[in-house]
C-alpha cells in the first residue's frame, strides 16, 4: 500500500501526542479545535471592528492606535485574531493530513473530503483580505500581487493592478474588501462548514474543555510576548523591500517574483483538482451497503441513532407488520462499517441456534450468521489452559497476528459490529476470555465503532451487555497497525488475570 | 501525571513557537536594497485597421433605412506595440492584441521590472496602427531613481508618455 509510510509517519505523531494528552490528543480533535479557533477569531474580530476605521486614509492609523495606545485590550485582540487564524490553518492542514493518512476519504466518505478542499481556499482568502485591511506595506504588496493574479482571469475588464499605481486608487475598492472580510467571506465559510459535516451524525463542534483552555492560554501568552504589529504605512510611490510575511496565509505571493500569474493559477488549480479527486484515486470497490430485513426489524431505531454517516432513516412501516416504524439504508451514504449490526438486538447469536441467524440489518459481505460460525469454529479450535478469543477490526491492529494454540483473532469490519451477546456467546461456548481490540481508543476508523462498543459493554448504550456475562472475562484494548507492544502487553496481562480467576473460582468459569 | 502536564506545556510551547514564528517570518525580500521598480501601465485603444470609407448613394439605397449611414468604419483595431529601453538596452516590450470578438477592444498594458537605483536614460516607442510604419509615439526622458522607488510610466493620447 502506497499510503502505509504516510500512515506510519502520522501514527508516530499521534503516539507523541497520546503520551502527553491521552484522550485529549489534539489530533483527535482537529475539526473541533478549528471551530474553537474560529470562535476566538470571531469574538476578537468583533472587538476590532468597533475601533477600525474603514477607509484608505483612516485604516492604518486606527490599527496603530489599537496596537499601541490600547495595547492591553484591542492590541491583544488583534494578536489573538491573527494567531488564532494562523493556528486554524495549522489545524486544518493537520486535519486534512490525518484524514488522508488514515484513508478516511474513500467510498461513501468522498463527500466530506470533497467539500473540505474549498474550505481551505475560503479560509486562506479570508486571511488575505484581513491583511489587506491594515493598509500597510504588506497590504500594498498583497493588493498588487492579488491584482496581478486577478488580471489574468478573463472575468475583469480593465487592469486591476493599475488601480494601485499612484493617483488611481479609490476608497470604493477598499470598502469592497472590507465587506468581503467582515461579512461576505465569513458567511460563505459558515455555510460551507455546514455543508462539510452535513453527511456525518453526532458531529461535535467543541473540543474537550481542557484542550480549549490550554490552546487559548497558549495563544494569549503568545499575544503578550509577541504582539501583532503592522509594517510601515502603504506608500504607492515606493515598493516594499522586505516583508514579514504570514506564511500560513500569504505563501503564494513570493511566487509572483519568479513565475507568471498564469502559471500560479495553473499550479493552484492543479493542486486543488488533484486534492479533489483523491477520494477516487486509486479507484477501489466500495463495500456492499447494509441491508434491512424487515422480517427481523422491529423499528427500534437503535441503528439509526448509531450510524456515524447518517445513512439510515426511519419511516412508517411498509410491510403491514404491527410495528410502527422501519429503517431504510441509503446505499450511497453507507460506509459499510457494520456498526448497525452491532446495534441490532436481533443480532443475538443465541437466537435460532440450529438455523441460520438472521438479523434486522446485516452486511452482505459478512453476515452475522457467518460471524457466529467463525466464532464457533475459533472457540472450538482453542486449546490450552486459558483460551482467549480476540475480536479486532480491519483498520486497527491486525489481530490474526496474535494467533496461537490458545489465542485466535477474528477480524471484522469494525468492533462496533459486535453485538454484546456475541461476546457472551463466545464465553458460553468455551472461551475463558474475550478481548476486543479494534482501533486506538477514541480514534475509530468509522468514527464511533469502538466508542459505541465500549458503551454497550459498560451498560450505557443499547444493546447492553447482559448481567449474566462475566465482565471480568472481557477486556478492551485498541491499537493501530503499529501497536503490537501495546496490544500484546494487554493480552499477556489479561491472560494472567484470567488464570488467576481460574485458580480462585474454577467452578465459576463460564463453561463449568 | 506531573510528567504528562510537563509534556503538555512542552507541546503548547512548540505550538506557540510555530504559530508565532511563521506568522511573520522568515522575512521575504521582495526587492533588493539597491533596486527600484519601473512599471509601464496604461489602457489604450489601437487605431482602426482600415480607415472609414464613404458609402456611395447606390450602396446606401440597398441598405434598410435604419442602417443607412454616410460612412462605414470597420471595427477591427490595430495591435499596440510598445518598447521601453533603458540606457539604450531593451527593458520591457509587448505586442498587445486587441481583445474582443471583432478585435475591437482597447488593450490594458501592465509591465513591470526591477532596475538598479540611480540615473537612467529611458526611451519609449509605440506603434498603434497597422497603417503606419515605424513608431508613431516616442518619448525620451532621464530619471533618477531612489532605492525602492516605483517609477510609474503612464500614457494618454493628449500628453503622450508621462513619468509619475
Ligand atoms: C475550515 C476547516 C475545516 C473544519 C472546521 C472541519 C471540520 C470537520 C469536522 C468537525 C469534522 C467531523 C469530524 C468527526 O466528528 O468525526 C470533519 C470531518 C472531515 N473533514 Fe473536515 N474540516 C475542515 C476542513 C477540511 C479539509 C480542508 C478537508 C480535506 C480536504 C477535510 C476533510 C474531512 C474529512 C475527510 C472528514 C471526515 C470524515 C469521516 O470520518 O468520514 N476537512 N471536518
Amino acid at each position: 500500500m502506497s499510503a502505509a509510510p504516510i500512515k506510519r509517519a502520522y501514527l508516530v505523531l499521534e503516539n507523541w501526542f497520546n503520551l502527553s494528552f491521552g484522550s485529549w490528543n489534539p489530533l483527535y480533535h482537529l475539526g473541533t479545535l478549528t471551530f474553537f479557533f474560529f470562535w476566538i477569531v470571531l469574538v476578537s474580530g468583533i472587538y476590532l471592528f468597533l475601533f477600525f476605521h474603514g477607509s484608505l486614509d483612516g485604516a492604518y492609523a486606527s490599527v496603530e492606535r489599537m496596537t499601541h495606545e490600547q495595547w492591553y485590550a484591542a492590541g491583544i485582540m488583534r494578536s489573538l485574531h491573527r494567531y488564532a487564524s494562523d493556528a486554524a490553518v495549522g489545524t486544518i492542514l493537520l486535519h486534512m493530513f490525518r484524514e488522508f493518512a488514515l484513508d478516511r476519504h474513500h467510498g461513501a466518505r468522498w463527500y466530506s473530503w470533497f467539500t473540505g478542499v474549498p474550505l481551505l481556499w475560503m479560509v486562506v482568502t479570508l486571511g488575505i483580505t484581513g491583511y489587506w485591511l491594515v493598509w500597510d506595506q504588506l497590504a500594498q504588496y498583497i493588493a498588487i500581487g492579488s491584482a496581478k493574479l486577478m488580471d489574468v482571469l478573463p472575468i475583469f475588464f480593465g487592469s486591476m493592478a493599475r488601480n494601485f499605481l499612484e493617483g488611481a486608487l479609490s476608497d470604493r475598492f477598499f470598502i469592497l474588501i472590507e465587506f468581503l472580510h467582515l461579512l461576505g467571506q465569513p458567511m460563505l465559510l459558515v455555510f460551507a462548514l455546514w455543508f462539510h459535516v452535513r453527511r456525518l451524525s453526532n458531529v461535535s463542534i467543541n473540543p474537550p474543555r481542557g484542550l480549549a483552555i490550554g490552546s487559548f492560554l497558549a495563544l494569549l501568552t503568545l499575544s503578550l510576548i509577541k504582539p501583532a504589529v503592522s509594517h510601515d504605512p502603504a506608500d504607492l510611490t515606493t515598493v516594499p523591500q522586505v516583508l514579514n510575511l504570514d506564511w500560513f496565509y500569504l505563501n503564494i505571493y513570493p511566487l509572483l517574483d519568479y513565475w507568471s500569474a498564469g502559471s500560479i493559477w495553473i499550479l493552484t488549480i492543479g493542486i486543488t483538482f488533484l486534492l479533489m479527486i483523491l477520494p477516487w484515486v486509486p479507484p477501489r470497490p466500495a463495500g456492499a451497503a447494509a441491508v434491512v430485513d424487515l422480517d427481523n426489524c422491529d423499528g427500534c431505531k437503535q441503528c439509526f441513532d448509531d450510524c456515524p454517516f447518517d445513512a439510515i432513516t426511519v419511516q412508517a412501516r411498509t410491510d403491514g407488520a404491527r410495528h410502527e416504524r422501519e429503517v431504510v439504508v441509503d446505499p450511497a451514504l453507507c460506509a459499510a462499517c457494520g456498526i448497525c449490526v452491532g446495534s441490532c438486538h436481533a443480532s443475538n447469536p443465541f437466537r435460532k441456534a440450529e438455523k441460520e441467524l438472521k438479523t434486522g440489518i446485516d452486511m452482505p459481505q459478512l453476515p452475522i450468521n457467518q460471524v457466529r460460525t467463525m466464532t464457533d469454529t475459533a472457540v472450538a479450535a482453542l486449546t490450552g489452559d486459558v483460551k482467549i478469543l480476540v475480536f479486532g477490526c480491519n483498520h486497527g491492529f491486525d489481530v490474526t497476528r496474535l494467533n496461537s494454540d490458545d489465542t485466535i483473532g477474528l477480524s471484522l469490519f469494525c468492533t462496533g459490529m459486535i453485538p454484546p451477546t456475541l461476546i457472551e456467546y463466545a464465553l458460553r461456548k468455551g472461551a475463558d476470555g474475550v478481548m476486543v481490540a479494534g482501533c486506538r481508543h477514541a480514534d475509530c476508523y468509522f468514527r464511533f465503532g469502538n466508542r459505541w462498543m465500549e458503551k454497550r459493554l459498560e451498560g450505557e448504550q443499547a444493546p447492553v451487555l447482559r448481567k449474566r456475562a462475566d465482565r471480568r472475562r472481557i477486556t478492551i484494548q485498541g491499537g493501530a497497525e503499529t501497536d503490537h507492544n501495546v496490544v500484546e502487553g494487554a493480552l499477556a496481562a489479561f491472560r494472567q488475570e484470567l488464570s488467576r480467576l481460574e485458580q480462585v473460582e474454577p467452578e465459576e468459569s463460564p463453561h463449568g | 501525571m506531573a510528567k504528562r502536564y510537563l509534556l503538555q506545556v512542552v507541546n503548547y510551547a512548540i505550538f506557540m513557537v510555530l504559530v508565532g514564528y511563521f506568522s511573520s517570518a522568515p522575512a521575504y525580500r521582495h526587492l533588493a536594497e539597491d533596486q527600484a521598480m519601473v512599471v509601464l501601465a496604461f489602457s489604450h485603444a489601437g487605431q482602426h485597421r482600415e480607415p472609414c470609407r464613404e458609402v456611395s448613394a447606390e450602396e446606401m439605397a440597398k441598405l434598410p433605412p435604419n442602417m443607412r449611414r454616410p460612412t462605414e468604419c470597420p471595427r477591427a483595431r490595430s495591435p499596440v506595440t510598445v518598447e521601453l529601453l533603458m540606457d539604450g538596452k531593451p527593458l520591457l516590450s509587448t505586442v498587445a492584441k486587441p481583445p474582443g470578438l471583432f478585435d475591437d477592444g482597447g488593450v490594458d498594458i501592465f509591465l513591470d521590472t526591477t532596475v538598479p537605483a540611480g540615473e537612467h536614460q529611458f526611451s519609449i516607442r509605440m506603434n498603434d496602427s497597422v497603417r503606419m510604419k515605424g513608431y508613431n509615439y516616442t518619448h525620451e526622458q532621464v530619471a533618477v531613481l531612489a532605492p525602492a522607488q516605483l517609477l510609474f510610466i503612464d500614457f494618454n493620447t493628449e500628453q503622450g508618455f508621462v513619468f509619475k
